[in-house]
């Protein structure tokens, strides 16, 4: 799948921010609609805001098990927000790579 | 007489895997631990996924057995433990021990925990039919979440069209 740009951004094959301080919250509202969401909720902003925030903490955000266990919200309640995979489907709305991990 | 023979081209294949049906058919923890993971892993992309238990991998699903899962320490020549080693009493429930504390330093979570958890993912479980008839077992024996007991003709017709993978 070809680079290609949103505006002045730049995304990877997969539609991950190639560089993620290209990024704004701004841009949220179009990026979920990209992946679907529609309506974007409370919820769906609270965990958006804590992927982004892990990355520029830990350099890299979470998989589905840790997004769960910290930002306290459950498996199920991850997934009926976000059904396409709750921490790759975030970490492409919050403009962070993809997180690396297993569980 | 020369038959004319028409090359049709199938359909190609999509790029990204949509749907996935996993059969565990092990007993150890070992044996059930890659089948879980490729289920969960398979629902964080967003794949849809189906799991079979079968044969010994219904104590997966177990309620009464879910909680004991062992690894095999006797002719298992991965583990590097002599077999006549592997034998002794206990020796499984010392290995099994060992493993499992260091799954919970990296939060791998216990197999009763993943199973429950690749069930809030959406992904649905199954029983094999041909097994729980051979064990004598019924659908109460099984944990809430297994969806229903299938037969192996009606696993692959939930499989079609996506990837079977075997444990």
């Amino acid at each position: 799948m070809a680079v290609e740009t949103l505006g002045s951004v730049t995304l990877d094959g997969e539609g991950f921010f190639v560089h993620p301080d290209e990024w704004t919250e701004a841009m949220v509202p179009e990026l979920a609609r990209r992946e679907g969401i529609d309506p974007l909720t409370e919820q769906h902003w609270k965990v958006i805001r804590f992927m982004r925030q892990e990355y520029l903490q830990k350099g890299t955000g979470p998989a589905v098990r840790a997004l769960s266990k910290s930002a306290d919200i459950s498996i199920k309640d991850l997934y009926q927000l976000f059904s396409k995979g709750p921490a790759k489907v975030a970490a492409r709305i919050a403009g962070i790579p993809k997180p690396r991990g297993c569980i | 007489m020369a038959t004319e023979m028409v090359a049709e081209k199938t359909a190609a294949k999509p790029a990204t895997i949509e749907k996935v049906s996993i059969i565990i058919s092990k007993g150890s923890l070992e044996g059930i631990y890659p089948g879980l993971i490729m289920a969960n892993g398979a629902r964080a992309e967003g794949i849809e996924a189906n799991l079979f238990f079968t044969f010994f991998g219904l104590d997966a699903i177990h309620k009464k057995r879910h909680e004991n899962i062992k690894i095999a320490t006797v002719g298992n020549p991965g583990l590097h433990v002599a077999t006549w080693l592997g034998g002794f009493p206990g020796m499984s429930s010392v290995m099994t021990h060992y493993m499992q504390s260091k799954m919970e330093h990296l939060d791998i979570p216990s197999i009763p925990d993943f199973i429950e958890m690749i069930a809030d993912t959406g992904a649905k479980l199954y029983g094999c039919k041909a097994s729980i008839d051979l064990f004598g077992l019924t659908k109460e024996d099984l944990i809430p979440q297994v969806e229903d007991i299938i037969t192996v003709g009606e696993f692959y017709g939930m499989a079609a069209g996506g990837e079977i993978i075997f444990t």
